[in-house]
C-alpha cells in the first residue's frame, strides 16, 4: 500500500521558535475565508510538498495549524487559505499588507501523487477542503502527462461559499481536466449543479479499477465520499483523506492531535484509507 | 557490588553538590512525599512510610530509620525535565518588523535525582523517547537530560498500588542510571555504578565490598517486594484487547464516575500533552508564547472548529486509558504506564486502572486466560 | 408507442425488466420535450406523469418568499423525476423548472398505476426500482440537511 510519505525540514534548528514572514497581498474569497500571500523576511523560501502545513502565529493572538494553498514550484511565495472560525483566525482575517506573520513548517504527511502516476486522479473538495487540494492539482497540472484521466469534484454549501474561482474558470477551460462544482443549495440564478458532491461521482467517468482519490473535506463528506468510492469498486488502499485535529505545537510533542495511535501532525494529515476505517466507526476518538 | 553506610551516603550528596549539581531528592512536605532540593540525607524523609489505596495516600512516621521505606508519592520526576510551565517564545513587534526568538533558557545549574525507583528510571527513559528520540527534539529537556546524574533507590517498599512487577519495570533496575543504591537494615546500602561517571564517582567515597549475605539480603528483600504488590496489571496482549474492546460498556461505567479532574495525568510521570498560552504586554509589543501541562482530560483538549472530539468524559478516560496501554505501543515500542500506582492512589474516585483493564479482559465474549 | 420499447429498455431504470412487464409500462409510455427554462410541473399541481430523463437538465425548487425559488436538487441524463404519482394524493413538492433543453420519456401515471394494481408483479417491479432511487435521494438529503460546510461558530 502507497504510504503517505513526511517529509521534514531537518535543516532548521529549532522547530518551536517562529520565522518571520510578511504579508504580501490579502484576498477575499468568501464572506469568511480569504487567503493571504507571504514572503520569508529572510528570503529563504518555504519549500513544500502538497498536503503539509504550516503553524501560523499571529503575535500575541496563538498559533493554528493551516494547510499551504499554494503552487509547490513556487515556494518563494507562501500562500495560504485560511477559514475564518476562532480568535486566532478572526484576527487573521484583520490582517493586512505589510503585516508581519509567525511560521513553522512545513508539517505533516503529503498527497501520494507519486502513487497517482499512470492511473486516474479524481480529486474531491469539500468546502474549505479545496484549499489543502490546490497545491497537489497545480502540481498534477504540471506533469499531466503522467496521469491519465484528471478530475476535480468540487462541492460546497453556497454559490457564494465558492472559493478559487478564477482556478476554477482556467481549469474547466482546459480539455484535460475534468471539472464538477454542485453546491448544496442555490438560488434560482445558479446555473450548475445542485446536491451533494458525492452525487457527481457517477459522472466522472474514471476506471475504477485504476483510480487513486485524494479527498479532502468535512469529516462526515470524507466519509460519505470514500463509501462511494468503494462502491464503484475503487480499491480502499487508492484511496486517501486529509484529516484534522487540535494542534498546538505541529511535531508530535504536544499530544493534542492524537486519533487512534496516529498524530495526526505526523502521521497525517495525510492518510490512506486503511488506516482510518475502523478509527471512523469509533464515536468521538 | 559495595557497600556504604549512611555517613558515606551523606558524603555522597555532599559530593555531588561541590560538583554544582542541584541534588533533587524525597522529602516530606504537607503530608506527602514531595521531590525538592535536598543539602543532607537529613533532608530525606528518614523513618517514614507510607500507606496507599484508592484515593488514599497516608504518611506514616515509624521508630525506624530507613531512607526510602515508602512508594512514590504525588510529585514525579518530570517537573524537573519537563516543567509545568516554561517559556518557549518570544516576539517583538516594532517598526513594521517582528523579531521572534526562543525563550527557553537553559537551567544554569545541573541536577542530581537521588533516589529514583526503578518505575521512575524507566518514565524517564519513556520521556527520552517522546522528547529526544522522534522527528523533533526538544533542545530544553536534551539540555538537562544530557547533565543529569541519577542516583537510582532500588524499590524494596513496594505501596498499595504498585504494580512494577506486572510492568517488568521494577523492583529493581539494571538500567538507566548512574549510582543505585539498595537499603539493608542497619543503616547499610549497596551501592552499583551504572556509568562511567557513577564509576568515578565511587572513587571519591570510603567503601567496603559487599559480603555475600549483604547481597542475598538485597535478593530476598527484591523477592519479596516483587511478590508483594499492591496491583497485579496483566499486559499480554492487552493493547490488543483494548483496540479490540472501544466500545465496551464498561467505558460507560467509568464514565459516570470519573470526574476528568486530571489529577491522574498530573501525578502520572510518562503524561507529557502540553499546551501553550499568549501573553502580550499592554502595548501589545512584546508577547510571549508559554508552555504548560496539558491533559487529555481536560474538554477542550480536542476541540476544532464547531466542538470538541471528545465530549464526553467516557471517552476522554478511554483516549487516556488507551493511549497509556495500547497506542503508546505503537507510538513508541513500549507501554506508557510504568506501574507506579500513583494514577490510582491519586484518583479522587479511586478508579483503578488495573482493575478497570482486568474487568474489560473478563467480560470480553473470548476471554484471555490471564498467566500465573 | 411501438417504437419508445427498445428506447424505455436502455434506460437505467427499466435494466433488467422482463419484456412482458415492459410492454406493459411502454403502453403508457410518450415522447416529451420541454425548452430551457420552461417548467415541466409546479408545486401542488396533480403529479400526471413521471419523467425519465434522456437527454438535458432540469432544476428541482423550492418557492420562498425571502430568497426567491431555491434549488434543491438538479438532474440530468439518465435520472428519474417523481414518485408523487405513486403515493396520494399524487401531488408534486416541487417545481421543476428546465435549465437545459430536456427530452424525455413522460409514464402517464394513471394508466400506469392502474396496471400496477392490475398486476402486483409489475406494480413489485417498479417499486424495486424506485426504492433504491428514493434511498439515494433521501442519503444525499439528509447530507445536504447537515450542511457540513457551515460553520458552528
Amino acid at each position: 500500500m502507497p504510504e503517505a510519505d513526511v517529509v521534514l525540514d531537518t535543516t532548521v534548528e529549532s522547530h518551536f521558535i517562529p520565522r518571520p514572514f510578511r504579508v504580501l497581498r490579502t484576498k477575499r474569497e468568501t464572506h469568511d475565508v480569504f487567503t493571504l500571500e507571504l514572503k520569508p523576511e529572510d528570503g529563504s523560501p518555504l519549500s513544500f510538498r502538497p498536503g503539509q502545513f504550516n503553524m501560523m502565529y499571529v503575535h500575541g493572538i496563538g498559533e493554528v495549524p493551516i494547510s499551504i494553498s499554494g503552487n509547490p514550484a513556487k515556494p518563494e511565495t507562501l500562500v495560504h487559505t485560511v477559514r475564518a472560525v476562532g480568535g486566532v483566525t478572526f484576527a487573521m482575517r484583520s490582517i493586512h499588507r505589510g503585516d508581519i506573520l509567525g511560521i513553522r513548517g512545513p508539517y505533516g504527511s503529503v498527497w501520494p501523487i507519486e502513487a497517482a502516476v499512470g492511473s486516474d486522479l479524481v480529486v474531491v473538495a469539500g468546502g474549505i477542503g479545496l484549499a489543502p487540494l490546490r497545491p497537489v492539482i497545480y502540481e498534477a497540472l504540471a506533469r499531466r502527462q503522467q496521469f491519465g484521466k484528471l478530475i476535480l469534484l468540487y462541492g460546497t454549501r453556497e454559490p457564494e461559499d465558492i472559493i478559487f474561482e478564477k482556478d476554477l474558470e482556467g481549469w474547466r477551460a482546459r480539455f484535460d481536466f475534468h471539472v464538477f462544482v454542485t453546491v448544496d443549495r442555490a438560488i434560482g440564478s445558479w446555473k450548475g449543479h445542485v446536491g451533494v458532491v458525492t452525487g457527481l461521482l457517477p459522472k466522472a467517468s474514471f476506471d475504477p479499477a485504476n483510480t487513486l482519490a485524494m479527498i479532502c473535506g468535512p469529516e462526515v463528506m470524507m466519509r460519505f465520499t470514500a463509501m462511494e468510492f468503494l462502491k464503484l469498486g475503487v480499491d480502499p488502499a487508492q484511496i486517501y483523506f486529509s484529516m484534522e485535529r487540535n494542534m498546538k505545537c505541529g511535531i508530535g510533542l504536544c499530544g493534542h492531535c492524537q486519533f487512534g495511535p496516529y498524530f495526526v501532525c505526523r502521521e497525517g494529515p495525510v492518510f490512506p484509507y486503511p488506516r482510518l476505517k475502523q478509527l471512523m466507526t469509533v464515536r468521538e476518538i | 557490588m559495595i557497600k556504604i553506610d549512611l555517613q558515606v551516603l551523606g558524603t555522597l550528596v555532599s559530593l555531588l553538590r561541590k560538583d554544582g549539581f542541584r541534588v533533587l531528592g524525597p522529602t516530606v512536605r504537607d503530608h506527602a512525599i514531595v521531590y525538592d532540593e535536598i543539602r543532607s540525607y537529613e533532608d530525606l524523609p528518614i523513618g517514614w512510610t507510607d500507606e496507599q489505596t484508592n484515593a488514599s495516600y497516608k504518611l506514616v512516621q515509624t521508630e525506624g530509620k530507613s531512607l526510602f521505606a515508602y512508594a512514590v508519592g504525588p510529585h514525579s520526576w518530570k517537573q524537573f525535565l519537563f516543567p509545568p510551565e516554561s517559556p518557549l517564545v518570544r516576539s517583538r513587534r516594532t517598526n513594521g518588523s517582528m523579531e521572534l526568538s526562543g525563550a527557553q533558557q537553559a537551567p544554569h545549574v545541573p541536577l542530581a535525582f537521588f533516589g529514583v525507583r526503578p518505575c521512575e528510571l524507566h518514565a524517564i527513559a519513556i520521556h527520552d523517547r517522546v522528547f529526544l528520540e522522534g522527528p523533533f527534539a526538544d533542545p530544553w529537556y536534551k539540555s538537562v537530560r544530557e547533565k543529569l546524574f541519577i542516583v537510582a533507590a532500588q524499590c524494596t517498599h513496594p505501596g498499595g498500588t504498585c504494580f512494577c512487577a506486572s510492568m517488568k519495570t521494577g523492583p529493581r533496575a539494571t538500567q538507566g542510571f548512574d549510582l543505585a543504591l539498595t537499603e539493608l537494615p542497619k543503616g547499610l546500602f549497596l551501592v552499583e555504578a551504572g556509568s562511567q561517571r557513577g564509576s568515578e564517582m565511587l572513587t571519591k567515597i570510603p567503601w567496603h565490598p559487599a559480603e555475600p549475605e549483604d547481597v542475598n539480603e538485597a535478593e530476598r528483600l527484591f523477592s519479596a517486594a516483587a511478590a508483594s504488590m499492591g496491583r497485579v496489571l496483566e499486559p499480554d496482549g492487552l493493547q490488543q484487547l483494548l483496540y479490540a474492546n472501544l466500545s465496551h460498556p464498561r467505558w460507560d461505567a467509568i464514565g459516570h464516575r470519573c470526574l476528568s479532574c486530571a489529577n491522574c495525568t498530573m501525578v502520572c510521570p510518562t503524561c507529557f500533552c502540553s499546551t501553550v498560552t499568549d501573553g502580550t504586554d499592554l502595548s501589545n509589543t512584546e508577547a510571549q508564547r508559554t508552555r504548560l501541562w496539558d491533559s487529555c482530560f481536560t474538554a477542550d483538549f480536542s476541540y476544532i472548529h464547531g466542538g470538541s472530539v471528545r465530549p464526553s468524559i467516557r471517552s476522554r478516560y478511554r483516549q487516556w486509558m488507551t493511549h497509556k496501554l495500547a497506542s503508546w505501543v505503537d507510538q513508541f515500542g513500549t507501554f506508557g504506564c510504568v506501574g507506579c500506582g500513583r494514577c490510582i492512589t491519586w484518583c479522587p474516585v479511586g478508579i483503578d486502572i488495573t482493575e478497570e483493564a482486568r474487568l474489560i479482559r473478563e467480560q470480553t465474549p473470548e476471554a484471555q486466560p490471564t498467566s500465573q | 408507442m411501438e417504437t419508445l420499447k427498445p428506447i424505455l429498455s436502455q434506460h437505467p431504470f427499466f435494466k433488467d425488466l422482463q419484456p412482458e412487464y415492459l410492454e406493459l409500462v411502454t403502453g403508457c409510455a410518450s415522447n416529451v420535450r420541454f425548452d430551457a427554462d420552461s417548467y415541466m410541473f409546479h408545486e401542488g399541481e396533480e403529479a400526471g406523469h413521471f419523467y425519465l430523463l434522456r437527454t438535458g437538465n432540469v432544476a428541482l425548487e423550492i418557492a420562498t418568499p425571502d430568497r426567491g425559488p431555491m434549488v434543491i436538487q438538479t438532474l440530468g441524463e439518465g435520472e428519474l423525476i417523481g414518485w408523487s404519482w405513486l403515493v396520494p394524493p399524487y401531488t408534486w413538492h416541487f417545481d421543476a423548472r428546465v435549465t437545459e433543453l430536456v427530452r424525455a420519456i413522460a409514464l402517464d401515471a394513471t394508466c400506469l398505476r392502474k396496471k400496477c394494481e392490475a398486476d402486483h408483479h409489475l406494480g413489485y417491479e417498479l417499486l424495486k426500482r424506485l426504492t433504491v432511487m428514493m434511498e439515494q435521494r433521501l442519503a444525499a438529503t439528509r447530507l445536504q440537511l447537515l450542511d457540513v460546510y457551515g460553520t458552528n461558530a
